[in-house]
């Protein structure tokens, strides 16, 4: 055991060639609040090209340690690569450095790099936390208090994670409040992490990348989305919510109900099991608002329902509603932006 | 080929959460039970593999109450071929002690002949939401492993698997035998037929008890966020409310006027 970070609070950081991730400072930030209240230091590891520059700008968030891996491309090639490599490296650093926790933000890499690091090292994992703290009466050595989210975020668990060495993802939104950005600490130190030796595991590899498909405006990143949901009643009355989308410059997502059904795509669906979107507006057309689906679109700044029932699930989220059959609310607003000559917002 | 799939059964939730009194479940008095979306897909992703490669077993793996012996029937009305159930008190187990308890069934399975060329799982489950189940399974198995897999072509001794990644999708060689995470999408999952469903009551389930290993985290409570219902403001009814949802998109910002 080296006696260097033992005890600390280590944040993995994502980050695009240099650029540290959005969502790994919003896990930084929830990581610093736990170093701060067990009194632990705070440190980072940022692996695969560009790791260093993350490490030097993490500087500027007040990282005073940084562990690296795998700047260059090297003969190991780029980790993420091997969805292998990146665990391994952190059960490396788990097993000598024995930390008092290793945070990531709960993305789609940072959680299963997580989850592997915790597998190979069999320690626990909680994924999806929003808050972190000592437990209240209990060695702060030994156990911490949890809050996490299940069914998406409907529902909250407190939890208990005992354990010298545990890690924990950080969802989304956790934290994004009351993050106080701590002063400069300088150039950090960067540690050049060492492999645990012997082959890389490289069975599982990437072959190949396949771009997005240009055009159109993604569902995850759209400004305004037009919902349909069971109301639709069949695929081809898409047509109009297609035609308003287009006129508000934004795109179409829909319901588990329609994609079960087979009307639309999967690729289009909103929910637990689709995609998040968090538009400025949301207008959900014949969508009675399934916790499924209201997980997909909790993000949204507001939300138009369109809905012959008054007492539907989404009335109770919404922000503004029109009471009413979509087949003609929906070609009465398209027939008014049409009438005012309107174009989409900048 | 062989392919054994975890299910999970859970609360078919609809438009609202309620909790049980001491809240430590959801109170599911008067819901349904299903399996997640992603699980769905693993199902149906098996029985269309085992189908096109001419022959093997499919095996349906559930840990749960006793109950969720109706998550197996099931997923055998679809098509699965074995049904296993690790029979729990009801009581949550924590992912540590379900993988564990997974572990012992790939192993025993393939001491009596059931080598599983491909254990698939759903991407998370749809009420704990761990997503380390599958990893954790892989890892004791010293198999290789993919999540988030919205594609997946059998080539001879390997897959091709698909996901999405941050630009587009990413296509992986995994080298079987191997442990994949799937999400919806991967595939439209059947329904089951009157005859499926027929030949899924003569299928013996086989159920053990597991022992239960410890492991972390430890649920103490649940609660239902404090979101505020939002006021909503009713704009009109049918029709006659177009140029008052108009207005609101001019006011927002959405649309020049």
């Amino acid at each position: 055991m080296s006696g260097l970070g033992a005890g600390a609070v280590i944040v993995f950081v994502e980050h695009a060639t240099g650029e540290p991730a959005p969502a790994s400072l919003a896990a930084l930030a929830v990581a610093r609040g736990l170093a701060d209240a067990l009194g632990a230091p705070l440190e980072a590891v940022a692996l695969g090209e560009g790791a260093v520059a993350a490490a030097s700008a993490l500087g500027a968030h007040g990282l005073g340690v940084v562990h690296v891996a795998h700047d260059d491309k090297g003969d190991a090639g780029r980790p993420f690569d091997t969805p292998a490599l990146p665990g391994r490296l952190l059960a490396h650093l788990l097993v000598t450095n024995a930390p008092r926790a290793l945070i990531a933000a709960a993305t789609a890499r940072g959680t299963e790099t997580l989850a592997y690091a915790a597998a190979l090292t069999n320690l626990p994992l909680a994924a999806a936390c929003t808050q972190v703290s000592a437990a209240d009466g209990e060695d702060p050595a030994r156990a911490l208090s949890v809050t996490r989210l299940r069914w998406g975020g409907s529902v909250l668990e407190e939890a208990r994670l005992d354990g010298a060495t545990v890690l924990l993802t950080v969802a989304d939104g956790a934290g994004a409040d009351g993050a106080v950005p701590a002063p400069p600490a300088g150039a950090p130190r960067i540690i050049t992490l060492a492999d645990e030796g012997g082959q890389p595991d490289t069975r599982v590899r990437l072959v190949e990348r396949v771009a997005s498909a240009a055009g159109g405006v993604s569902l995850a990143e759209a400004r305004v989305v037009v919902g349909g949901g069971r109301g639709v009643g069949g695929p081809d009355a898409f047509g109009l919510l297609e035609e308003l989308a287009a006129l508000l410059g934004g795109t179409v997502g829909v319901s588990r109900v329609v994609t079960g059904a087979g009307w639309r795509p999967h690729s289009e669906q909103v929910g637990q099991t689709g995609t998040r979107i968090s538009p400025d507006l949301y207008i959900a057309c014949g969508i009675s608002g399934a916790i499924q689906h209201i997980v997909g679109c909790r993000g949204a700044r507001a939300i138009l329902a369109i809905n012959t029932d008054r007492d539907a699930p989404i009335m109770a989220r919404a922000t503004y509603a029109v009471v009413g059959d979509l087949h003609a609310v929906v070609p009465a607003i398209i027939a008014e932006l049409r009438r005012r000559g309107a174009t989409p917002g900048a | 080929m062989n392919i054994l799939v975890c299910v999970k059964r859970v609360p078919a939730t609809g438009g609202r959460v309620t909790l049980t009194g001491d809240g430590l479940a959801i109170d599911a008095r008067f819901l349904s039970f299903t399996i997640s979306p992603h699980e769905e897909c693993a199902v149906e992703e098996a029985v269309r593999l085992v189908e096109a490669s001419g022959g093997g077993t499919t095996t349906v793996l559930t840990l749960g109450a006793e109950a969720a012996a109706d998550q197996l029937r099931d997923a055998l009305a679809v098509g699965m071929t074995r049904a296993i159930h690790l029979v729990t008190d009801g009581e949550d187990w924590d992912p540590m002690a379900t993988a564990a308890a997974i572990v012992g069934v790939v192993r025993a399975d393939a001491a009596e002949g059931f080598d599983h060329d491909l254990v698939l799982f759903g991407n998370e489950a749809a009420d704990s939401g761990d997503y380390q189940v599958p990893i954790r399974v892989a890892a004791a198995l010293d198999r290789p492993w993919l999540t988030g897999v919205k594609g997946l072509d059998v080539e001879g001794t390997s897959v091709r698997a698909r996901r999405d990644g941050t630009r587009g999708q990413e296509v992986y060689h995994v080298p079987l035998p191997a442990v994949l995470a799937v999400r919806e999408g991967l595939n439209r999952p059947r329904y089951p037929s009157i005859p499926g469903r027929l030949r899924a009551k003569k299928v013996a389930i086989m159920a053990t008890r597991p022992e239960r290993q410890v492991g972390g985290p430890t649920m103490i409570r649940l609660r239902v966020p404090d979101e505020e219902d939002a006021q909503v403001h009713v704009l009109g009814t049918g029709a006659e409310a177009a140029p008052a949802v108009v207005d609101l998109l001019e006011s927002l910002g959405l649309v020049n006027p």
